[in-house]
Order: structure tokens, then C-alpha cells, then sequence
């Protein structure tokens, strides 16, 4: 399966640009020529030059080196999230639907409840009651996020518990975790992975949304979203302030959504081979 | 006298209705209403009953999977859905099953070979002993007459007779007594039809396997086995137990069906000469019988 995805120039190309991105954020401290948080007030909105490949922002801070760091936020608090949520989805999901009866009822009415509230709305609820920190937001999204999962993965396991390949399993006796794991994991995670990887954009956005409006990461701390809400204020009069943190948050989401696609067609089998 | 290697005494099944006349009503639709058969070693019993009989009912309650609300079955003399001692130990692989739809029956993320793995597998956590997977895999694929290079193609690289001789091996790798084929043939070409028989006859043979027939189709049944079992809405409605009376069934349901078949007449040579000579007392029955 995975020898199929490699063949795929889009994934490489998408798993390339996640990669390199991931390995920058590690390895920011020695890649940024800068430190990010030294300002150098004369050398506000300083265009590019060798010293500060991107220019400054508003306090003469490298805008460079603090996209790099901003890169720790941004991919691993929304891999951390996605992980999460998945984590909680697939457990729940998979109790749900495979073992039914009064497990199923309970989960999944507490997944209606879940789900009958906006999902926005709920962060910044959560986020008003705990205060106001990048944690709050990650254990808010796995919270309101969880729910989707849990019912999508619920349903994909009925569906495949009615397989004549999971009956016969039963039939000859091997034990539930045979085959939730050989059977029912790997049959949902074709569908899982598609969503995962266009919730790990989700992710991404959201945690730069809220700290875009000031409830995520913290102001001296470099994140794109707040360097997008930094460079908002200055948006009439030095506009390119708002280029790189925007390109690279559209670059990374767009990255994720279409390894989904590759994901999807590498893990199915069949269309796989056409 | 031996006990029958299968019993299965007034086994009842209903489901909850889909459509419900009163809210939450519990109106339930009986689809097995009291089968009892037995089934001797080396046997071969066809059940034969029109789509919607509750065939494949029976057999998934025979396969383990579908616990009757009443009614018992007695694999060995070992109580299927026992809760006693005596009936959890001893042999579990007393019957395996080879499903209608071949299609769904395999993984399609498996290989052929992890296929039939499983089977093994299991063999070895009710053994408690270690099986040589890969040279097993390959006794069984030559068992069933297959090349041996197919252990490593994925299901859906197969072609349909290939698949069903598949899930053939894999249904035989855990030993078993008695192996229940659910329409096993059923959506092959005759041809191959004929072949994955007379492979299953060899393999009897060999093995002395007893079957479970399940189908709708009595060409097969007259072809393959010794007795059949007529099924009409959840209950046994006609018994043959020599395959040579099969045109003498009476009642008006087996009657209808036997005689649809020999109609068109693609019954073998001997059948449709002794409906000729049945013909002069057999036509107001079939008249009676269809109307
Ligand atoms: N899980 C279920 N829930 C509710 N009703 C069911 C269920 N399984 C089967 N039935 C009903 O039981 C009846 C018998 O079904 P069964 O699958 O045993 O038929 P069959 O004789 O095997 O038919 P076919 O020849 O088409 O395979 C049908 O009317 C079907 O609607
Ligand atoms: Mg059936």
C-alpha cells in the first residue's frame, strides 16, 4: 500500500513539503539566521536583504527565523490534536459499532449531544472557561472534534462486522482483537485517512485562527497566525508583511488536504491498480 | 449405534420487524420456525429452498454466529451455544463455512496466502502446536487445485472459481468434520460449477468431510448429494433420503420447484425420463400445486 503511495508524484510532492516543513521546525534553532524574538526597532518593515531574508515586521524582528519557529505551533500542536482526536474517535467508534447494544447507545448519544453544538463556538467557550493558552485550544478541538470521528468510524465498522470475511473470522474463532485489529482497522483506515489528513488542515487553521484573534498562542511568540493578526495592523500601509505567513499556511493546508486524495486512492486496492 | 456427527433439534429465529405497525412495536418475523435435521459422517445433505427461506439463516446459526432463541445444536455431541464446560472445551472447528457471496468473503486487503493464514492461525491457538504456515498454504492452494504462485495475489487479482477454491481452502485448513456451503456454487458458471463439485466430491473423499449443500438450485443438488432437504418459509417441508426418489416428493411447494426445473429441462438424462413415466399421475398434482 504504501509502495503504491510512493509512486504518486503528488503525495511525494505533498509528503515532501510536510516533511521538509516539520524537519525546519525541529531544527529551527540552528536553520533561523536570527533570533526571533530580537528587535531592532530602526529596521522596521526592512525589506529583504541577506541579514533578514524576508524583511522585518513591526519591531524589526526577522520575519524568517520567526516563521521557523512559528512552524512548532502550527504542524506539531495540530498533528497533537488530530492524534487525539483520532485516538478518542477510533476507541469510541469501534466500541460503538462493533460490540452495539447498550455501549452503542451510550456513546453515541453522547456524540449527538457533541455534535448538536458548533464547533467554533465550543472552542472559544472552552477556551473563556480555562483561560487563555494553546493547551486549552488543543484539548477543545480533540473535545468537539472527537464526536465526528467516533460516528464516521462507527458506521464503517457495522458496515464491515456484516462482512462475510469478518463472519467467517468468527466462525473459526479468532478473538475480537484479531480481528478489530487485522480485520476493522485496516479497512477503516482508508476511510479514516482521507478525513485525517483533511482535518489535519483543519487543525492548522484553527489553531491559527484563534491565535489570530488573540486566544491561541500568545503574543511574543512566534505562530502564523499571530504573525498574520501582527501584520493585519499594518495591512494599508505595508502589505507583503501578510505574504509569507499566509503562503505558508495555505501551502501546508493545501499539502494535507491533497495527500488525503493520495492517501485514499493508495489505500484502496482496486483503484489502485488502473 | 454412533450419534449423527450433526444435530440439530427445533432450532427457532426471528428478527425484529423492520416495519413496525404500532410505535415501538415489537412485532417479530419468524424465520426459522422448529428445523431439526441430523446430519452422518461422510454425509452429503443438500438444502434446497427458494431465496428468502431462511437458508442462510440456518447456516450462519450452524457456523456459530447466530445464537437460536430456541433449540439446540450438537456438533459432535457438543452443544454449539452450550454454556456448560463440557461444551466450551473439546474441539471448536467442528464445522467451517464457505460463504454465498465470494466477493466479500475474502479481505480484500489480504493476501491470498494471509487468507488462509487465518484459518491456520486459529488451528494453532485451538492446538495449542505450531503449523509451518507457508508450506501448509501451499498444500492446501494444491489441494484445491491451484498454482502455487497465487499464495501471493490479492483477492481481487482472482477470478471467481479461483476465489470460491480460496475460500475452499481456507474453510478445510482448520480441519474440520462437516463444512457448510452456502450457495457455494451458486454465483460460478456451470462449468465451473461442475469442477468446484467435483473437487469438493474429491476432497470428501479424501478427507472424509461431511457437507452441508445449502442452495436453490436442484441440478446441483442431484449432482452432488445423497440427501436434500426441501425448505419452505423456516420449516423442513420435505425430506428425500435417496436421491433417486427425488420426483416422487409430495408436497405441492418441492413439487413446484422440482417441476420448474424439469420443465426447461435442465435436468440430468435420468430424471427427466422418470418424470415421463409420472407424468399421467403427476400432472393434476403440479396443476393443483401451481395454481
Ligand atoms: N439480520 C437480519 N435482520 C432481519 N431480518 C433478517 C436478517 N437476516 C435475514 N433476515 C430475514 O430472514 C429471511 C431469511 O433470510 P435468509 O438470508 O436466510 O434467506 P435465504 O434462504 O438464504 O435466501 P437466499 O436464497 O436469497 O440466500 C429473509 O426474509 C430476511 O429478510
Ligand atoms: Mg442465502
Amino acid at each position: 500500500m504504501l509502495r503504491q503511495l510512493f509512486k504518486n508524484p503528488m503525495a511525494l510532492l505533498c509528503m515532501g513539503v510536510l516533511l521538509f516543513t516539520a524537519l525546519l521546525g525541529i531544527l529551527a534553532p540552528w536553520a533561523a539566521p536570527n533570533d526571533p524574538y530580537a528587535n531592532d526597532i530602526l529596521n522596521k518593515f526592512a525589506g529583504p536583504s541577506w541579514q533578514y531574508p524576508l524583511g522585518t515586521d513591526h519591531l524589526g524582528r526577522c520575519v524568517f527565523s520567526r516563521m521557523l519557529f512559528g512552524i512548532r505551533p502550527t504542524l506539531f500542536l495540530s498533528l497533537l490534536t488530530m492524534l487525539g482526536t483520532i485516538g478518542l474517535g477510533v476507541i469510541m467508534g469501534v466500541a460503538a459499532g462493533y460490540f452495539r447494544g447498550v455501549v452503542d447507545e451510550i456513546i453515541m448519544r453522547v456524540v449527538d449531544v457533541m455534535l448538536s453544538f458548533p464547533s467554533q463556538i465550543i472552542i472559544l467557550a472552552v477556551v473563556a472557561l480555562l483561560g487563555v493558552d494553546i493547551r486549552n485550544v488543543v484539548v477543545a478541538s480533540i473535545f468537539i472534534k472527537w464526536a465526528w470521528y467516533a460516528r464516521m468510524i462507527r458506521t464503517a465498522t457495522i458496515k464491515y462486522t456484516g462482512m462475510n470475511f469478518v463472519l467467517f473470522s468468527r466462525s473459526v474463532g479468532s478473538g475480537n482483537f484479531y480481528i478489530l485489529t487485522r480485520h476493522m482497522l485496516p479497512c477503516i483506515a482508508a476511510e479514516l485517512a482521507v478525513l485525517a489528513s483533511l482535518d489535519t488542515g483543519w487543525a492548522i487553521l484553527n489553531i491559527s485562527t484563534l491565535s489570530f484573534l488573540g486566544l491561541g498562542v500568545q503574543a511574543p511568540v512566534p505562530e502564523w497566525g499571530a504573525m498574520l493578526n501582527e501584520a493585519k495592523n499594518v495591512m494599508v500601509s505595508n502589505p507583503e508583511q501578510m505574504i509569507a505567513p499566509g503562503v505558508a499556511v495555505v501551502a501546508l493546508v493545501g499539502a494535507c488536504n491533497m495527500l488525503g486524495d493520495c492517501l485514499r486512492d493508495a489505500l484502496d486496492p482496486r483503484t489502485a491498480r488502473q | 449405534m454412533k450419534d449423527p456427527l450433526l444435530v440439530v433439534s427445533d432450532v427457532r429465529v426471528s428478527f425484529l420487524k423492520e416495519h413496525q405497525k404500532r410505535l415501538f412495536g415489537r412485532e417479530r418475523q419468524q424465520v426459522l420456525r422448529g428445523v431439526s435435521l441430523a446430519l452422518e459422517e461422510g454425509e452429503c445433505l443438500g438444502v434446497i429452498g427458494e431465496s428468502g427461506s431462511g437458508k442462510s439463516t440456518l447456516g450462519r446459526v450452524l457456523a456459530g454466529l447466530l445464537p437460536p432463541e430456541s433449540g439446540a445444536v450438537f456438533i459432535n455431541g457438543r452443544n454449539l451455544y452450550g454454556r456448560g464446560k463440557r461444551d466450551a472445551a473439546g474441539p471448536r472447528h467442528g464445522l467451517s463455512v464457505v460463504f454465498q457471496d465470494y466477493t466479500s468473503s475474502v479481505n480484500p486487503r489480504f493476501r491470498v496466502e494471509h487468507a488462509i493464514g487465518e484459518s491456520l492461525r486459529a488451528l494453532e491457538r485451538l492446538e495449542g502446536r505450531v503449523v509451518d504456515k507457508k508450506r501448509r498454504v501451499a498444500e492446501l492452494l494444491e489441494q484445491v487445485g491451484l498454482p502455487a504462485s497465487c499464495a501471493s495475489r490479492y483477492p481481487h487479482e482472482l477470478s471467481g472459481g479461483q476465489l470460491q477454491r480460496v475460500c475452499i481452502a481456507r474453510a478445510i485448513a482448520v480441519n474440520p468434520r462437516v463444512v457448510l456451503l452456502d450457495e457455494a456454487v451458486s454465483s460460478l458458471d456451470a462449468s465451473t460449477q461442475t469442477q468446484v463439485m467435483d473437487l469438493l466430491m474429491e476432497l470428501r473423499a479424501r478427507r472424509g468431510l461431511s457437507y452441508i449443500f445449502i442452495t436453490h438450485d436442484l441440478t446441483c443438488v442431484t449432482y452432488f448429494c445423497d440427501r436434500a432437504l426441501f425448505f419452505n418459509a423456516g420449516r423442513i417441508v420435505e425430506q428425500v433420503d435417496d436421491m433417486k426418489n427425488l420426483s416422487r416428493v409430495r408436497d405441492p411447494y418441492a413439487r413446484r420447484l422440482l417441476d420448474a426445473v424439469m420443465g426447461i429441462g435442465v435436468q440430468p438424462g435420468d430424471l427427466r425420463r422418470e418424470r415421463a413415466d409420472l407424468l399421467p399421475a403427476g400432472d393434476g398434482d403440479v396443476m393443483g400445486a401451481a395454481s
